[in-house]
């Protein structure tokens, strides 16, 4: 926009970003608290400290747990001690148990032993806290573990990038449900769409294309077939919207029972898992940056339908349709094409949206989805978009998206039980708009 | 007849029914009154002048309650008084009449009437005693009004007497009319006056508003005029002429009311023939030439409105052909009508012709992407200049472009919706009622306008039921009635207002 925005209407606009970043706020206070480096930062920092302590020929014994990145961690640290010229008598990965032994080796073996290098939590296993009465000929090796530090275990890069990963399929989902709701529609079906799509990938990659040894070229084909089939069921949702002016609460409450049922016939009620192990790549797979694949495919989805919301024609044609439909009309605007395109969109995307679920579970299942569509309608409302139509905007969506997220991942973070989170969301939805409207009536006039 | 309403005894003594003093109001960036002095004395019509954007609808909101002025004060009867919302403004007397009426469609006259102040008798409804109440009350006022049917299948003119109907059960004193007759036929507007009389006898004070100057004489006891904000004039109807009247709206003398114009009519261009629509519409033809401007005219509900709807693509017809240029086209939408080269100002901006809730620019735009578009991208710059251009030309009166046409008055909305049909570059273009509810220096801006359209050899195709209008704009007028065509004048020049409502009830 060629005029430069005022900062309250700014706010008025994005208000939500700033529930989000207070939300962010209080959940790092609240989980702020001991940390160690792992994986490959605590490697990092403990071969440092070992050639410090023992600059020459140091004779090390590596030991990590079996925790997450440990094994990573133990691979590192024998790597670079060995290209330092260290000795790395040997690296054990697992239990105490295992590090007594590889000791009692090392002592059989008659050498001596210059360091210890554990990750935090091996380090502090008991076989080590008397090491000099209990193995008195290795000599006295330092102990050599990460240092711990203090930072909130919300505000931890794989925590923050869960999240992502968590909110991906209904943020996707979410994008269309904007488009939707902008042309002062609904779309009810979502969320059986998504399980359809899963159980349509999963049913093709096992029954057409050689379940469990599936080439790839089959698994896009599946996923492809889904998404198209669920842009169908949308495209009918519009179509008994446009010509036969049917409530689009009604066509769509009806797709939802459909769509449900659909997938429940194509499954057999039953878990459709005899998939290749690559097809997680779509939904657990990080390949750029380390960021997870599926919340790059949401990021480039989001800025392509902030393009087409304030740029295109089409976006424009969008919101004149939600705005007044019958003003649109007699201006040229193809309403019913536009309404059209609405709702094709809306079940591409959750067509998309099952496809990725069925990826981060390596299965697909017609329980998939079960309540999503109201999770969704809740994302695109917290993000400040109108029912009635006519306003709203992809970013605040996107925000109301992780607004609930980041709710959701705070209370599992500080152990609230999943009872007790239904009513805390429940009760956030209604105050985050809530704020929305009171902030709309002192600064938006 | 008698009415229900208070005696209040008429004496000069008394304090004024209703007295505003120093009145001022600001919106952001708007001073929208200045320092405004009103006076309606009990039993009186007066009639509230200006411009549109000249503080009418402001001072006429923070009587009845839905705006709280930021200095001045209100009184009644000598009384100062200090309305936080329209329920308090009800309670003291006032009732306002907008131009959109606050009826619930789906309700019924007498359940309208007392929505709020439901007769009950032990926590039912005591409908048949509501019913009755209404139903002597309407044959009081001598009319007549269906009680039973929901109120959107009332006409404008009943439904304004049951908005009437419903100040006077709530023993209103001051009745504030806003453009009472914009919608109503002059029959009705006949009607209407004989029942303002009536309640005026009754010691009722009558605050009307209107752009409708013959009017104004026939009613007004006394006229305020206001512009930009502050009063300019407060005289008895006596002491004042139509001419000085408009010169104190507009601030300057008035030379003549229509532009002349000297265009040379062309072939003709555009031709519809056997136009049908069920009863609406029952085989209309005509041509509109090159450089002319039609009328078409006639009572409302004879169907004029409806055959513009079918040229423009607005309503399926069931029959008819139409042709441009001697082509056939095939239009089964507006959006055919508009590829085509037509154009639509409809009746009803705020329904039809604009997204009030959207910005200035956006509305602007809406049929124009086309044009600015590349590749389905809409060039923002481009748009915002050719805006500019259509602002400066037309003069209308904004703050920002990015803001809500909806916060636009009355004539300046008017302008942004010909602003994006003349952006759109249309051959024939469609006005339909031009100049609904705009003021008299806004009007002759959209009159010189039609006039540079068909000097460039447009055609123009106009729908007006202000019959002045019509004989001073048109080059030739048709009269419909009843779905056809009833007569045609061509000599515009020495026809008559007579002669037209002659043909217009065939």
């Amino acid at each position: 926009m060629p005029e430069p925005m005022k900062p309250a209407r700014w706010l008025a606009d994005y208000g939500m970003i700033l529930v989000l970043v207070l939300l962010c706020a209080f959940f790092s206070a609240v989980t702020y608290s001991e940390q160690s480096p792992t994986g490959e930062a605590a490697a990092g920092q403990v071969v440092e400290a070992v050639l410090k302590a023992v600059p020459n020929g140091a004779r090390v014994l590596v030991v990590a747990s079996d925790q997450p990145g440990d094994a990573v961690f133990a691979a590192r640290v024998e790597r670079d001690l060995k290209a330092a010229g260290a000795q790395v008598l040997a690296s054990v990965t697992g239990e105490p148990r295992n590090a007594r032994e590889a000791l009692q080796k090392i002592q059989a073996a008659g050498g001596s032993l210059n360091a210890v290098a554990a990750t935090r939590v091996a380090g502090g296993w008991r076989v080590f806290t008397d090491l000099a009465s209990d193995f008195p000929s290795l000599g006295s090796p330092r102990m050599i573990t990460p240092a711990s530090y203090r930072w909130p275990h919300f505000l931890k890069s794989e925590n923050l990038l869960n999240i992502a990963n968590q909110i991906a399929v209904i943020a996707i989902v979410a994008i269309g449900m904007t488009l939707v709701i902008i042309t002062g529609g609904i779309d009810l079906s979502v969320g059986s769409l998504i399980a359809l799509s899963a159980v349509l990938a999963a049913g093709f990659i096992r029954d057409r294309a050689g379940g469990v040894s599936a080439s790839t070229g089959g698994m896009v084909l599946g996923c492809l077939l889904a998404i198209l089939v669920c842009g169908a069921v949308g495209g009918f949702s519009g179509l008994m919207i446009t010509r036969f002016a049917i409530p689009p609460f009604i066509v769509t409450l009806a797709m939802m029972l459909v769509g449900s049922g659909l997938a429940y016939i194509l499954a057999q009620g039953q878990s459709i898992y005899q998939i290749p192990d690559s097809f997680v790549w779509l939904g657990r797979g990080a390949d750029l940056f380390g960021l997870p694949n599926a919340v790059v495919l949401l990021l480039v989805l989001y800025a392509l339908a902030q393009v087409l919301m304030s740029r295109m024609k089409l976006g424009r044609y969008l919101y004149a349709v939600g705005g007044n439909a019958e003003a649109a009309r007699l201006s040229g605007v193809p309403v019913r094409r536009v309404l059209l395109f609405a709702y094709v969109a809306s079940g591409l995307l959750a067509g998309l949206g099952g496809v990725i679920m069925a990826s981060q579970l390596k299965s697909g299942s017609p329980t998939y989805g079960n309540m999503y569509e109201l999770y969704v309608i809740a994302a695109v409302v917290v993000g400040g978009t109108s029912l009635s139509g006519g306003e709203g905007r992809m970013l605040g969506t996107l925000t109301g998206a992780f607004t609930i997220a980041v709710i959701q991942n705070g209370m599992n973070l500080t152990n609230v039980e999943s009872y007790t989170q239904k009513v805390v969301l429940g009760l956030v939805i209604l105050g985050a708009v809530l704020l929305d409207k009171l902030r709309q009536g002192r600064w938006a006039r | 007849m008698s009415l229900p309403s208070p005696s209040v005894p008429l004496s000069s003594t008394n304090p004024p029914l209703l007295a505003l003093t120093g009145i001022v109001k600001s919106f952001p960036g708007v001073r929208a009154l200045r320092g405004v002095d009103l006076q309606l004395n009990a039993g009186e019509v007066l009639a509230v002048l200006g411009e549109n954007g000249a503080g009418k609808s402001t001072l006429m909101k923070i009587i009845g309650g839905a705006h709280a002025a930021d200095a001045g004060t209100l009184a009644i009867d000598g009384q100062q008084q200090r309305f936080q919302s329209p329920q308090e403004a009800r309670a003291a007397g006032v009732a306002v009449i907008y131009q959109e009426f606050n009826l619930v469609p789906a309700l019924t006259a007498v359940e309208n009437i007392f929505l709020g102040q439901e007769e009950t008798t032990g926590g039912f409804l005591a409908r048949s005693q509501e019913r009755e109440q209404v139903s002597a009350l309407f044959q009081r006022m001598g009319v007549e009004v269906d009680l039973d049917a929901p109120c959107r299948r009332l006409s404008t003119a009943q439904q304004q007497l049951v908005e009437i109907a419903k100040a006077l059960i709530h023993k209103a004193r001051i009745l504030v009319m806003d453009e009472p007759t914009a919608a109503l036929t002059s029959h009705e507007v006949e009607k209407l006056f004989i029942l303002m009389r009536e309640l005026r006898r009754q010691g009722m004070g009558i605050l009307y508003i209107s752009h409708r100057l013959e009017e104004v004489f026939t009613i007004a006891d006394r006229v305020t005029i206001l512009r930009d904000g502050g009063n300019v004039s407060d005289c008895p109807i006596h002491a004042i002429t139509r001419d000085q009247m408009i010169e104190r709206m507009v601030g300057r003398p008035l030379d003549q009311e229509f532009p002349s114009r000297h265009v040379k009519r062309g072939g003709p261009r555009l031709e519809a023939s056997g136009l049908r629509r069920g009863k609406a519409v029952q085989g209309v033809s005509f041509q509109v030439h090159q450089g002319e401007i039609l009328a078409l005219t006639g009572l409302v509900g004879a169907g004029r409105t409806e055959t513009v709807r079918l040229l423009f693509g607005a309503d399926a017809r069931d029959a008819g052909e139409i042709r441009l240029d001697g082509q056939v086209l095939d239009i089964r939408s507006p959006r055919d009508a508009i590829e085509a080269g037509i154009g639509l100002l409809t009746e009803d901006r705020k329904l039809q012709g604009l997204v009030l809730r959207h910005p200035i620019r956006e509305n602007f735009g809406l049929p124009n992407l086309r044009r600015w578009c590349r590749r389905g991208f809409v060039q923002h710059r481009r748009e915002r200049a050719e805006l500019d251009r259509y602002i400066a030309a037309l003069r209308i009166r904004l703050s920002n472009p990015e803001e809500r046409v909806g916060n636009l008055s009355g004539g300046n909305q008017q302008k942004v919706v010909l602003a994006k049909w003349l952006a759109r570059d249309c051959e024939v273009l469609i006005f339909d009622e031009p100049t609904r509810g705009i003021d008299v220096g806004a009007k002759y801006e959209i009159y010189l306008l039609m006039n540079e359209l068909v000097a460039a050899g447009k055609s123009i195709l106009m729908i007006s039921s202000e019959l002045p209008e019509v004989l001073g704009m048109a080059d030739r007028i048709l009269v419909l009635h009843e779905g056809r065509i009833t007569g045609e004048i061509t000599d515009v020049a020495h026809a008559t207002q007579e002669q037209i409502l002659q043909l217009a009830h065939a």
